[in-house]
């Protein structure tokens, strides 16, 4: 398998809709209009699609997306689990499908009312009653008290403070780099908007040890990919943004959002699954890349992906991004779009359209030594991550 | 020896039959249509007169599962003075076994009913058994027994038997998780999804005990649980009562969103047992802000209503320790 996935695929072509608080249509509307808009900047089709990818929880199917673009036929479809976890994975599934013969062209989508209409920052009663394995799972932890994205994460951060001295000043960092890159992203809901470290301090509790400036936006969106292969991808409008690794990964006794019964509660191991694979397949590592896609709903994990990645050593993510090692003009610049702090939460979608932009050398935060950018998604549950590269 | 209970129940017992009550309506085929659409019966000798004239038969019969249909009282019925089962509860209650749970019904048929036919129903006390120590409470056993007559042939009878128990409390535990605080939500408590993999848990804690899963092969202890050991394959789960002490893992200081049931904010604190495995609680009984990894706490138990009852965390006292 290593080695027959790597440079088969590329993106050829990414959209979305505007990012917003609320959108003023379905759903549906947001899942169309991004993948049209993708779809245009490809040079493609609806006809051309014969494949699309979205998540578990999006809530338009693709046959719902595939009626609405007027694509006739579709010889693959797929959904992944686990939330944001499925961010890069959606790219992963099009690449094998793709690779193998099952599709030419995969739309990868996810459209989201997420702060107009369910919001995912609250309690989510529905999912501590489903009568399944993961309902089950969340009766050991919702009924308890323990019952949103922040506070799950919280319980990591607590014991990541502990082990290893960080503050929430070494997470505040995180966050004052993105709004200040998101800054100047006319397409970032913080547009303009930087804050300071004093701000993230006396910005309010969310979940102690997390402020609210911890806090990824919710936001109302859609973000659309377009994989192909890459010998295709050479004859559209824009350099390919070639797919040289894409894993998934879980890890020892994996739950989603609360892996809290393994041994060591200061690292993301799902994520180590897919680092491994990530430079493995590409054929770089840690010390060749200079731009990191890092899956930012919440900052504590971005310092642990940090370390799982091989950036760093365990416990030395805060003396990494004390100095500006992660801003515009540091050794590794993450997220400069400004993440899902600064321009938007579309469950790491945002993201790997940010990573292709850079590609392209098309940004607005556009960096200079970018031939391989790694991208991860969704963090503290199953995850998945990608290496995307010029050629 | 003898409790003023068990003197009443003798003579109510003693009394006998009761006098026998007509049912509102003769066996008609209305409610015969309906309760068969609700049960999903599709056998024609209820409903179809000419299938059911070819039948053994030879003519439209009721289900007799319906017995007990035809002689309800219906919305604003009242029991009859002398129903023993009425006059039990109502000595229980006032005694304070306010709870009632169904444990069996045994019903037996010595005919089909024919359309038209009047029903009367009498019921007699079999006994009253207790006071028993159940997991629900303290309480009694009280069987009932009923008959229903066509004229003075009996045509179906059934054992019915109750717990009416007084719902147990420990201690310190409050009547309700939710306060009158400023920042509480009225809402009902988030209730786990119990499934047969974790119904011993919960069972557990509605009488007081933190369970452990225990590997019935190779004796892993293990939380949260499951139906397969990950270390020798076994399908045989055990589990162990927990002494109920450890200390804080790691904790979170819950402020928002509102969390239904809970005042804010709140500790929820991931313990590590003394037997090894970790859990997750809510951690009262102490100042969010003295809160710290490495906490001595014991466990202490919310009833939160009949069927929940959730295991929380406390700073463990001088001497605690079971």
């Amino acid at each position: 398998m290593t080695g027959s996935l790597s440079g088969a695929a590329a993106i050829a072509g990414i959209g979305a809709t505007e990012f917003s608080k609320d959108s003023g249509r379905s759903e549906l509307q947001l899942a169309a209009e991004s993948v049209r808009a993708a779809l245009a900047d490809a040079g493609l089709d609806p006809s051309d699609v014969d494949g699309m990818v979205t998540f578990t929880m999006d809530a338009n199917s693709e046959i719902a997306v595939a009626r609405e673009l007027g694509v006739p036929a579709l010889s693959f479809f797929s959904r992944i689990n686990f939330g944001g976890g499925a961010a890069c994975a959606t790219v992963q599934q099009a690449a094998m499908a793709i690779a193998t013969g099952m599709a030419e062209v995969v739309v990868c989508y996810r459209a989201f009312n997420e702060r107009s209409g369910q919001r995912f920052g609250r309690v989510q009663t529905a999912a501590a009653r489903q009568p399944t394995s993961t309902g089950l799972d969340n009766g050991w932890h919702y009924p308890m008290g323990l019952a949103t994205p922040a506070a799950t994460v919280a319980m990591f951060a607590r014991r990541y403070m502990h082990e290893y001295g960080a503050t929430t000043e070494d997470f505040g960092r995180v966050a004052v780099t993105m709004r200040r890159h998101a800054a100047s992203n006319p397409n970032a809901w913080f547009y303009q908007r930087p804050i300071t470290l004093e701000e993230h301090q006396a910005s309010r509790w969310i979940a102690e040890p997390l402020h609210l400036l911890d806090c990824c936006q919710e936001s109302d969106g859609g973000v659309a990919i377009v994989v192909t292969s890459a010998e295709r991808a050479r004859d559209l409008p824009h350099p390919p943004a070639v797919i040289a690794a894409a894993a998934q990964g879980s890890g020892p006794d994996q739950f989603v959002m609360n892996s809290y019964y393994r041994d060591d509660l200061t690292g993301l191991p799902e994520m180590g699954v897919v680092a491994r694979q990530l430079w493995r397949q590409a054929g770089v590592g840690p010390q060749d890349v200079r731009l990191g896609i890092l899956y930012d709903h919440f900052t504590p994990f971005v310092l642990v992906q940090l370390e799982e990645l091989g950036f760093c050593e365990r416990g030395q993510a805060r003396e990494f991004v004390a100095d500006g090692t992660i801003g515009l003009d540091g050794r590794l610049p993450l997220n400069p779009h400004g993440g899902q702090l600064g321009e938007a939460y579309i469950h790491g979608m945002n993201g790997i359209a940010e990573a292709v932009r850079q590609i392209r050398g098309s940004a607005v935060n556009q960096l200079e030594d970018t031939e391989h950018v790694v991208v991860t998604a969704g963090t503290g549950v199953p995850t998945s991550g990608l290496v995307l590269a010029r050629s | 020896m003898s409790d003023p209970i068990t003197e009443t129940a003798r003579r109510i017992a003693a009394a006998g039959e009761s006098v026998r009550t007509p049912a509102r309506d003769p066996v008609n085929r209305p409610m015969i249509n309906n309760w068969v659409e609700a049960m999903g019966d599709a056998n024609p000798v209820y409903t179809d007169p000419d299938r059911a004239a070819r039948s053994v038969h030879n003519g439209l019969v009721a289900p007799p599962a319906m017995a007990q249909v035809w002689t309800m009282r219906g919305l604003h019925g009242q029991r009859a003075a002398d129903d023993p089962l009425g006059v039990m509860t109502k000595v229980l209650e006032d005694a304070g076994f306010t709870s009632v749970v169904a444990t069996n019904c045994e019903q037996t048929y010595h005919r089909y009913l024919l359309h038209g036919e009047q029903v009367t129903v009498s019921a007699r006390l079999e006994n009253v058994v207790g006071p028993k120590n159940t997991a629900l409470g303290e309480g009694y056993f009280v069987t009932t027994s009923n008959t229903w007559y066509v004229g003075d042939e009996p045509v179906a009878e059934m054992l019915f038997r109750v717990l009416k128990f007084r719902p147990s409390r420990r201690p310190e535990e409050p009547a309700s998780p939710t306060t009158a605080e400023s920042g509480t939500s009225s809402e009902p408590v988030i209730r786990p999804v119990i499934g047969k993999d974790t119904a011993y848990f919960w069972e557990g804690t509605s009488i007081g005990e933190l369970r452990i899963q225990r590997c019935g092969g190779c004796g892993l202890m293990r939380h949260p649980p499951g139906p397969m050991c990950p270390e020798c394959g076994a399908t045989n789960p055990k589990f162990l009562v927990s002494h109920g002490l450890g200390e804080v893992y790691s904790y979170v200081v819950h402020h928002h969103p509102p969390m239904p049931g809970k005042a804010l904010p709140y500790v929820v604190a991931l313990v590590e047992l003394d037997e090894g495995p970790r859990m997750l609680g809510e951690l009262t009984g102490i100042a969010p802000e003295e809160v710290h990894i490495g906490l001595p706490v014991e466990v202490a138990f919310v009833r939160v209503d009949d069927e929940l009852t959730m295991p929380t965390w406390r700073p463990r006292t001088e001497g605690s320790g079971r």
